[in-house]
């Protein structure tokens, strides 16, 4: 069975983003003044085939663990939807 | 005739020296031009040199586009005044919407530094009014992202309106009809991903560069 | 106190004695971390100091030696070099592109802070063989680091040898060296003088990010999975922008003469910085701990002192000038924070002085209390027990018994030695500044030599090769080492450089085996008689030391990093490279020997006795190839190293897409022999007479071994391979294998 998987990663509490802060510091100067904490990260969508819901997160853990992150300074939360992705293609 | 060139420093600039040097070999007076600064200060043409304007963060330009002396250049442009972009300046130049396009990562999703052959496909830019037509140039590249992709509908303009200045003889990083360089409709702003300050010495490996950047002050 | 505590923080019990007795009671939990980070391997060098001692770093050209953040050598014209390598296996090993990225941010902040420019990078790295997925990870991250920072801040990478070997697989060595220039007279030191001045923090916040990060991850090998991810937290993000901003600010500050001393943040972050330009100066300090921009709430006072956070520098100002600092940081968009004062110490006749101390608030309590100089200058020594391996034999300074094994396939085994590091230098912006005449790539870079300030060409160049051979140093780190030095030398007469200064960065194993500190021991030893040889002071160095994966350690590998000068740069190098009916000749002669080459390596034999070296023919060579060079006569150029005769010759084929005809080799031994003080010359046939004439006046002896052209490479009853079978190997080694995939574990 199909299941939908979205990945954000983020860097870990604590370490420094420097894109974030330098996005962080250019808003005043474009008219917004309230926007604190940005932070940046990445988001990749994938479909993963699996038994069930379970096995479906495990492998996208798995994933995430040995390839789409490096646990050293980034951070994933895991998404699994039922059903492939809304306009996937394969 | 007057030579003043205005070279554009934003903080994370890092060609702006190697403009000065490359503009004086060309008979040029050029001076820095700072970001914050709401002026081209009275200059006769405009640079904005190579780079990681703003660290390149969010996306190459995105951040620079919005600095005070940007305003200052959009208006020179739109009264003629002579503005060249050359690799992050290009990026800086589409993100402010003063060429069309935009540039993506490179197709092998690498960084690359390494010769490239330019065939000047139009002399009517002020960038390549003292150039050869057809010549091919050795022109350095330096970029992560210098893909330039446009929509069809731009890229049948261009073709149209003979607005690709430069392109690629071995397309290097998947630009779209192997564009190295674009002008706007009024030919004054120009914006290309090679560096022709890199190719104005025999001892660095070309001269080549000089012929763009007489082009300027021509 | 609980006596586990210094113990957890890598003190030993008589480590922890000695802090109790220095400052006539127990440690509370501040002191001891700053103590803990600064008598680290890492930062004291407690193994190899005593050892260091026997490098010769003087010349009268030399302005600053080791001890200070970079070396510094005068290049005339009013023009000086400073000149810097580290390493930063241990961060690169678990977090390859930041680790890569922070290590070259390290080096940056030691050049800048003795007032100059950084306008070169090299990288020289080492991983564990292509064919191993997580070597293949670390090598991308490594190489996207380098250029991700690197490029980005504004310094071009000018070159630097990528290997691969199985002796890496599980920790990479990533040195990097930074050049950079300065006017002579605007040189600044690191340390803090006048009492009443401030210590005004410069660039980033400090987060936790890196808590006792270099000092902690520098010192234990890796074990296992376990202990790995314990470690993780340390590991730092490089913020190339922020760099690029502090070192136009703090050029300016310098242009200015805003500062009295500058010092860069690295290992131990404030811990040492503080405390060593108090001691350099002769002074102490005060230091608010609130007064410090934080990333994070909550932190600690130890937390705060010991951050390794990145794009930090310490600027020591008087008072009146405080304004006008603050001003040209805030232009620069560069966070400035006036934190500590510089309070009386030994230097001012006040012999109680001299001490760090940390306040919660100047006028609050007192926090840290201690002889600033004691972190450095206390710090303990060790003279580690050397034992060489039980197979070297020392009156023949031979290893093993092993027989060299036979030769069955001279084409393949020529092949396999064949790589291009394009894949890797396409990545690096090599030329920005305008100054690189001889990339990455060549037997040596080459700078045009250009007035830091005024910009004005001196018509001089400089030229920069790092060189590093683990295969000699495994069968004998003396020899080896003193090989390598001899390499570097000939390097840079092959781009018409003589030697003014070298740098080291000495990699090894684990200090606590006896046989990691001989072989350290031996190392040191060969490098000083071959820069002694050679007049080359050896300016500064870098000890990575613990570098073992499983237990098992590296083998040993000395990285020499070697600047010298040009002294008329009016046409560019030939370089490596054939012209069409070229004559080969080939300076020196050959050792028909195959220990320590890479040859023996790839048939699995790791023993035997290095060919020797006549370091006075090693210096006729190179002056013989230095004065050739200048003289216009040569079409190409490139010493014999590793792969001997066989792939130097190969070399100069696949990169000119031109064959090569060669004779006058009698064995397997002598095409794969990297015995040194070797040149190849290409030589118009016009030019023949006139270039053995300059070899016979200066007793170098020359052989006619080839002729250029065609589209085989032969080798007259040895080898013949079509040219393009030696191209595609040569191109397509690297980015087929690291285009193949990778994975973390």
């Amino acid at each position: 069975m199909i299941f939908s998987v979205h990945v954000e990663v983020r860097l870990r509490p604590g370490i420094a983003d420097p894109q974030g802060s330098t996005i962080e510091r250019a808003l005043p100067t474009l008219g917004f003044d309230g926007v604190k904490g940005v932070r940046v990260g990445k988001s990749i969508r994938f479909d993963i085939d699996a038994a069930d819901e379970s096995a479906a997160r495990a492998e996208a853990d798995d994933l995430c663990r040995r390839f789409l992150t490096n646990p050293v300074i980034e951070d994933a939360v895991i998404h699994v939807e039922a059903g492939a992705a809304a306009g996937a293609t394969s | 005739m007057s030579r003043r060139v205005g070279v554009v420093v934003f903080p994370g600039s890092n060609c702006e020296q190697d403009m000065l040097e490359a503009m004086a070999l060309v008979g040029a007076e050029p001076e820095l031009l700072w970001h914050g600064d709401e002026t081209t200060n009275g200059v006769d043409a405009v640079i904005i040199p190579g780079g990681f304007a703003h660290g390149d963060y969010l996306r190459p330009g995105a951040i620079a586009r919005f600095s005070p002396v940007m305003a200052a250049v959009a208006e020179f442009a739109a009264a003629g005044g002579p503005v060249v972009g050359i690799c992050n300046g290009f990026q800086v130049l589409t993100e402010a919407g003063l060429l069309p396009g935009a540039l993506q990562k490179n197709r092998g999703l690498k960084f690359l530094c390494a010769p490239a052959e330019l065939r000047v496909e139009s002399t009517d830019s002020i960038l390549t009014r003292s150039a050869e037509a057809g010549a091919v140039l050795q022109v350095p590249i330096n970029h992560f992202e210098g893909n330039y992709t446009c929509d069809a509908e731009t890229l049948a303009q261009l073709r149209d309106e003979n607005r690709i200045v430069l392109r690629y003889v071995d397309n290097p990083n998947g630009s779209v009809d192997d564009i190295a360089g674009v002008c706007n409709a009024g030919r004054n702003v120009v914006g290309l991903m090679p560096h022709p300050e890199r190719a104005t010495s025999e001892l660095l490996g070309s001269t080549d560069g000089l012929a763009l950047l007489r082009s300027i002050v021509a | 106190m609980d006596d586990a505590i210094h113990r957890s923080l890598g003190l030993t019990d008589e480590e922890y004695g000695d802090i109790c007795r220095i400052i006539g009671r127990d440690p509370n939990h501040l002191e001891l971390a700053m103590y803990a980070v600064m008598w680290s391997e890492h930062c004291s060098y407690k193994s190899s100091r005593i050892h260091l001692k026997r490098l010769p770093t003087e010349a009268p050209w030399v302005l600053v030696g080791p001890g200070e953040n970079a070396g510094v050598v005068d290049v005339g014209d009013g023009i000086a070099a400073a000149l810097r390598i580290e390493s930063h296996n241990h961060p690169s090993a678990i977090e390859p592109y930041q680790g890569a990225a922070t290590g070259v941010g390290g080096i940056l902040r030691d050049i800048f802070t003795m007032g100059a420019r950084p306008i070169a990078i090299m990288d020289p790295l080492r991983f564990g063989p292509l064919d191993d997925p997580r070597s293949r990870w670390i090598a991308e991250g490594v190489v996207s680091g380098v250029s991700g920072y690197g490029n980005s801040v504004g310094v071009p990478t000018i070159g630097g040898e990528t290997v691969f070997d199985e002796t890496y697989k599980g920790n990479p060595l990533v040195n990097v060296l930074c050049l950079g220039l300065l006017p002579t007279d605007r040189l600044v030191l690191g340390q803090a003088t006048g009492v009443g001045n401030l210590a005004v923090l410069l660039g980033s916040s400090t987060g936790r990010d890196g808590i006792g990060g270099v000092s902690v991850l520098a010192s234990a090998g890796f074990s296992d999975e376990e202990s790995d991810a314990e470690k993780r937290p340390s590991v730092q993000v490089g913020d190339p922008f922020e760099e690029k901003r502090l070192i136009e600010a703090c050029l300016e500050l310098l242009d200015a003469r805003l500062v009295v001393g500058i010092q860069d943040l690295g290992g131990a972050g404030l811990a040492c910085a503080t405390s060593e330009t108090a001691s350099r100066g002769g002074m102490g300090m005060d230091v608010d701990v609130n007064a410090i921009p934080r990333r994070e709430q909550g932190m600690e006072p130890f937390e705060v002192m010991t951050s390794e956070s990145q794009e930090r520098m310490l600027a020591i100002v008087e008072p009146a000038d405080l304004e006008r600092v603050l001003a040209i940081c805030e232009r620069w968009e560069v966070r400035a924070a006036m934190i500590g004062i510089v309070t009386p110490g030994p230097a001012t006749g006040d012999a109680d002085g001299g001490r760090l101390r940390i306040l919660d608030g100047f006028d609050g309590d007192v926090l840290c209390d201690i002889p600033a100089a004691s972190l450095h200058e206390d710090a303990p020594l060790y003279n580690r027990p050397c034992i060489a391996p039980a197979s070297f034999d020392e009156a023949t300074r031979t290893l093993g018994t092993e027989p060299m094994p036979e030769s069955t396939d001279v084409a393949a085994e020529l092949l396999e030695l064949l790589a291009d590091n394009r894949w890797v230098f396409s990545q690096y912006d090599h030329q920005l500044f305008l100054n690189t005449v001889e990339g990455p790539g060549g037997d040596a870079a080459v700078l045009r030599l250009k007035h830091p300030v005024t910009g004005v060409d001196t018509g001089r160049g400089m030229a920069l090769t790092t060189d590093g051979n683990h295969r000699w140093c495994a069968v004998d780190p003396r020899q080896g080492t003193a090989l390598t030095v001899a390499e570097s030398l000939l390097n840079l007469a092959c781009v018409g450089a003589r030697p003014l200064a070298v740098v080291n960065c000495l990699n090894f194993g684990n200090p606590e085996h006896p046989e990691v500190m001989w072989q350290l021991s031996e190392a040191i030893d060969g490098m000083a008689e071959a820069c002694v040889a050679f007049e080359s002071p050896v300016i500064g160095g870098n000890v990575s030391l613990y570098n073992e994966s499983l237990g098992s350690d590296i083998d040993p590998t000395p990285v020499v990093g070697m600047f010298g000068l040009i002294d008329s740069l009016d046409r560019r190098p030939p370089g490596v490279g054939l012209v069409n009916g070229g004559r080969l000749l080939l300076l020196g002669t050959t050792q028909p020997e195959l220990a320590g080459s890479r040859w023996a390596r790839a048939r699995g034999h790791r023993g035997g006795r290095l060919p020797s070296i006549d370091f006075a023919e090693h210096l006729r060579v190179a002056g013989v190839t230095r004065s050739l060079v200048a003289s216009g006569l040569l079409a190409g150029v490139h010493d014999v190293s590793n792969g001997g005769l066989a792939v130097a010759l190969t070399e100069m084929a696949v990169r000119s897409n031109l064959g090569i005809s060669a004779a006058r080799i009698a064995t397997v031994a002598e095409l794969f022999s990297e015995s040194p003080s070797r040149v190849i010359l290409c030589v118009p046939p016009e030019n023949i007479a006139a270039v053995e004439n300059v070899c016979s006046g200066a007793g170098v002896p020359v052989s006619r071994i080839g002729v250029a052209g065609g589209d085989r490479i032969s080798v007259k009853g040895l080898l013949d391979i079509p040219l393009a079978d030696a191209v595609s190997a040569w191109t397509d080694r690297i980015p087929s294998a690291l285009g193949a995939g990778t994975a973390q574990d």
